[in-house]
C-alpha cells in the first residue's frame, strides 16, 4: 500500500511538475529556411541571425518568464519540402508560430498550411502576392518590390528621365520586378523602350546591352540578384554605354560593387535598405541604433557583415517577440498581437501592421545610393 | 522593334559586329568545355557529365591561390591547373576504375553522381557565395570598328587557340596521343597491340580535367565563379560537343564558336528570352537530324 503512496506521490509530483513548467513555458517558434540550395544566400543569413536572437534572448531570461526554443528546417528552397516541413513543425513540433519561407514560390505553398492550421506565418520573401490580398495568418517582412521600383522611378521623375529600359532576371525575383515596373510606369507616364531578360547564370549580355545602347534610353533598370548585375554593370563599361544605370535592391550589398569592381560600379545607383548603409545615416534616424547592433553583433558571431536578408529574419523576430510580449504565446494571440504591430523600429523599416495591410512597409524602407569610390553614398 | 532597328542601317553594322565578337569569346569557353567532353568521349565511349565542374574548381583554384597563398596571377593559374587535374585524376582512380560493370551507363550516372558531390564538396570549401577574379590585364575596353571587347576577351580567344594547337600537336604527333585515337577507334584492339587502355583512360581524365580547368580560368574574371557555375557551362559545353560530333578536333571548336554567335545574335535581333532555348533547339535538332554531328559523316555499324 505504501508503494502505491509513493508512487501516486511522484506522479503527482511529476504531473504538477510537468505543467508548472508549462506555465512558465517554452514558446516553440518554427522556422523554414533555404539554408542550402540556390536560394541559400536568402535562407543561411536568416538562420544564422534567428539562432542569434533566440539565444540573445534567452540569455536574457526569455521574454514575460519564458523560455524560447527556435526549430529550424532547411528547405532546400523546395516549395514540395517546404509544405512538408510546416507540416512536420504544426503537427510534430507544435510550434506556436512559422518563421519564413525564404522565397516567394514556398511561401505561397506554405500559406494554405498556416491559413488551414491556423498559426501565423511571417515570410521572409518579397513577392507582392504573400500579403496581397492580406491573408488572415499571413505577414512578410521584405518591403514589396513595388516600393523599391517606386523609389527608383520618383528618382528618375525628379531628374527628368522619362524612357526606360528594361534588363530583368528570368526568375521569380526579375519577373516580380519587370511586372511592377511596367505597371507604374505606366501609371507615372514613362515609355518603357526596351524589355530585355537574361537567365540567372548567363556569363555575358552585351548582346542585350548593345541593342539598348541602339535604342538610346534616358536609363537602364535591371532587377536581378548577384551575380547577374555584376555581370552586367561589367558589360555596361565595356560597351561604353553612358546611360544611368538603376539596379534594384537585390543587390545592395559591398557584395556586388566587390564583384562588379569598384571602377565599373562607379555610378550606378539603386534603392538599398538602410542596413547596407546604416553608418551615413544621420545619427538620429530611429533605426541607426538597431542596424548598428544587429551587424556588430553579427559581425562577432560570423565574422561577416550583416546582410539585408538576415536583417528579414530579423524583423519577424522583432514582431514575434513584441506580440509574445504584448499579447500572449498561443498562436492566436501572436497573430492578433502582429497585427496590431504599430511604430515597430527594426532592419527593414519601421512597421505599421492594420487588417489590411500585413507588411507594414513604405517608401522610407528604401534610400536612393550610388556608388561612389567603391562605397555607397546617399543621394537625393 | 526589329522594324526600328532596320531603319537605323548604321547602327545595325556596329551592333552586328558586336554581337559576333561577344558570341566568338563565349564560344570560344564552349569550345574547350566541348573538346573536354570529347577527348573523354572518345577514350571511353562514355559522357562525362562531371566536365562542368572541373571548369569551376579552375576558377575557385585560383581564387584560393590568389587570395589565400597570395600568388601572382601568373603562378596561380598554373597551380590551380594543376590542382584541378588531381582532382579528375582521383575521380578517375576512385569512382571510375574500380567499377567492376563499367558499362556505358553505369559510367554515365556515375559521372553525375561525382558532379554532385564534387559541386558539394565545393560548396563546403568556398562558401556558396559568388566570387571575382582580377583580369589578367585590366579592364579598359578596346574599340574594333564599332564593337568593344575587353583584354580578357583577347586573353580567351588566344589561350583557346593554344589549346588547340597542342591538341593537335599531340594526338597526331605524340605516341601516347595516336594511343589514344586508337582507343578511341577501337579500344580491344588498340589493347591486343600492346596499348595500355586503362593508363589511356587515365589520361584523358587528366587532359580534359586541365582543360576544363583552364576554361573556368580565363573566363571567370568576365563572369565571375562559384560553386554552381559549372552546371550551365558544362551543358553548353557538351552542346557544343554534339554539334560537333564528339570529335577531339575542329569540329567541336567550330561548334562552340556556332553555338556562341547563335545565343548572341538571337539573343540581340530575336529576343533575350529565347537564348538558351536556342542553344537546346539546335542541340535537339542536331541529335534528331546529324546525330553525327554537323559535319561527321555517318557511322556504319560494322559487324
Amino acid at each position: 500500500m505504501k508503494k502505491i503512496f509513493a508512487v501516486c506521490g511522484m506522479v503527482c509530483t511529476l504531473l504538477m511538475y510537468a505543467t508548472m513548467s508549462f506555465a512558465s513555458g517554452t514558446v516553440k517558434i518554427g522556422a523554414l529556411f533555404a539554408v542550402t540550395g540556390p536560394a541559400s544566400f536568402l535562407g543561411e543569413p536568416e538562420k544564422k541571425t534567428l539562432e542569434l536572437l533566440v539565444k540573445e534572448a534567452n540569455d536574457k531570461g526569455g521574454i514575460n518568464g519564458m523560455k524560447l526554443e527556435a526549430v529550424i528546417y532547411d528547405t532546400t528552397g523546395d516549395a514540395t519540402k517546404a509544405v512538408q516541413l510546416a507540416t512536420k513543425l504544426i503537427k510534430d513540433d507544435k510550434v506556436s508560430i512559422i518563421i519564413g519561407p525564404s522565397t516567394t514560390g514556398e511561401s505561397m505553398a506554405v500559406i494554405p498550411v498556416a491559413e488551414k492550421e491556423r498559426i501565423p506565418l511571417i515570410s521572409c520573401a518579397a513577392g507582392i502576392k504573400i500579403t496581397e490580398p492580406a491573408k488572415h495568418w499571413v505577414f512578410k517582412t521584405p518591403a514589396n518590390d513595388h516600393v523599391a521600383a517606386e523609389k527608383i522611378l520618383n528618382y528618375m521623375a525628379k531628374h527628368k528621365q522619362k524612357s526606360i529600359a528594361l534588363l530583368t532576371v528570368t526568375d521569380g525575383f526579375g519577373a516580380s520586378g519587370r511586372e511592377q515596373i511596367k505597371s507604374l510606369a505606366k501609371q507615372k507616364g514613362f515609355a518603357i523602350v526596351a524589355d530585355e531578360v537574361y537567365g540567372p547564370k548567363d556569363t555575358d549580355m552585351t548582346s542585350q546591352l548593345t541593342k539598348i545602347r541602339g535604342i538610346k534610353p534616358d536609363a537602364i533598370i535591371c532587377w536581378g540578384t548577384n551575380p547577374g548585375p555584376a555581370v552586367i554593370t561589367k558589360n555596361v563599361k565595356q560597351l561604353g554605354i553612358k546611360t544611368p544605370l538603376y539596379m534594384s535592391h537585390g543587390v545592395a550589398s559591398k557584395k556586388f560593387i566587390e564583384l562588379a569592381g569598384a571602377d565599373s560600379a562607379e555610378g550606378v545607383m539603386l534603392p538599398a535598405g538602410k542596413l547596407a548603409v546604416y553608418d551615413m545615416l544621420p545619427k538620429n534616424d530611429p533605426q541607426y541604433k538597431l542596424l548598428k547592433e544587429y551587424d556588430l553583433a553579427y559581425k562577432k558571431a560570423y565574422g561577416t557583415e550583416a546582410s539585408t536578408f538576415g536583417g528579414y529574419a530579423y524583423d519577424a523576430w522583432m514582431l514575434t517577440s513584441a506580440a509574445i510580449k504584448k499579447s500572449g504565446a498561443t498562436p492566436e494571440k501572436i497573430r492578433n498581437g502582429i497585427e496590431q504591430t504599430q511604430k515597430l523600429v527594426s532592419i527593414s523599416g519601421i512597421f505599421n501592421m492594420s487588417a489590411r495591410d500585413h507588411n507594414g512597409l513604405d517608401l522610407s524602407a528604401f534610400e536612393m545610393v550610388k556608388v561612389s569610390n567603391g562605397d555607397w553614398a546617399l543621394i537625393k | 522593334m526589329s522594324l526600328s532597328l532596320l531603319s537605323r542601317g548604321e547602327m545595325q553594322f556596329d551592333q552586328l559586329l558586336q554581337y559576333t565578337l561577344s558570341g566568338l569569346s563565349t564560344g570560344a569557353i564552349y569550345a574547350l568545355i566541348g573538346i573536354g567532353f570529347s577527348i573523354i568521349y572518345n577514350a571511353t565511349g562514355i559522357i562525362n557529365f562531371a566536365q562542368g565542374e572541373f571548369v569551376m574548381l579552375g576558377g575557385l583554384f585560383t581564387l584560393t591561390c590568389l587570395d589565400l597563398l597570395k600568388l601572382p596571377i601568373w603562378a596561380a593559374v598554373p597551380c590551380a591547373v594543376v590542382a584541378s587535374t588531381v582532382a579528375g585524376l582521383l575521380f578517375e582512380r576512385l569512382a571510375i576504375r574500380p567499377l567492376k560493370a563499367p558499362t556505358p551507363i553505369n559510367l554515365v550516372i556515375i559521372t553525375i553522381g561525382g558532379s554532385i558531390l564534387i559541386r558539394g564538396l565545393a560548396m563546403l570549401a568556398w562558401g556558396k557565395d559568388t566570387h571575382s577574379i582580377p583580369s589578367f590585364s585590366g579592364d579598359d575596353p578596346i574599340a574594333i570598328g564599332g564593337a568593344t571587347i575587353l583584354p580578357q576577351h583577347l586573353w580567351i580567344l588566344a589561350i583557346t587557340v593554344i589549346i588547340i594547337i597542342i591538341n593537335k600537336y599531340y594526338f597526331y604527333y605524340t605516341i601516347s596521343g595516336k594511343a589514344m585515337r586508337a582507343c578511341a577507334y577501337n579500344r580491344r584492339a588498340a589493347g591486343l597491340v600492346g596499348i595500355d587502355v586503362r593508363r589511356m583512360v587515365l589520361f584523358s581524365f587528366l587532359i580534359s580535367s586541365a582543360m576544363g580547368a583552364m576554361a573556368g580560368i580565363i573566363v571567370a574574371p568576365l563572369t565571375m565563379t562559384a560553386y554552381d557555375v559549372g552546371v550551365m557551362l558544362g551543358l553548353k559545353g557538351f552542346c557544343a560537343a554534339i554539334i560537333g560530333g564528339m570529335s577531339s578536333g575542329m569540329a567541336t571548336v567550330v561548334g562552340g564558336l556556332l553555338l556562341g554567335i547563335l545565343e548572341s545574335l538571337g539573343a540581340g535581333l530575336i529576343s533575350s528570352g529565347y537564348k538558351d532555348a536556342i542553344a537546346f533547339i539546335i542541340l535537339l535538332l542536331i541529335l534528331f537530324i546529324r546525330p553525327q554531328g554537323l559535319f561527321g559523316k555517318a557511322d556504319s555499324e560494322r559487324v
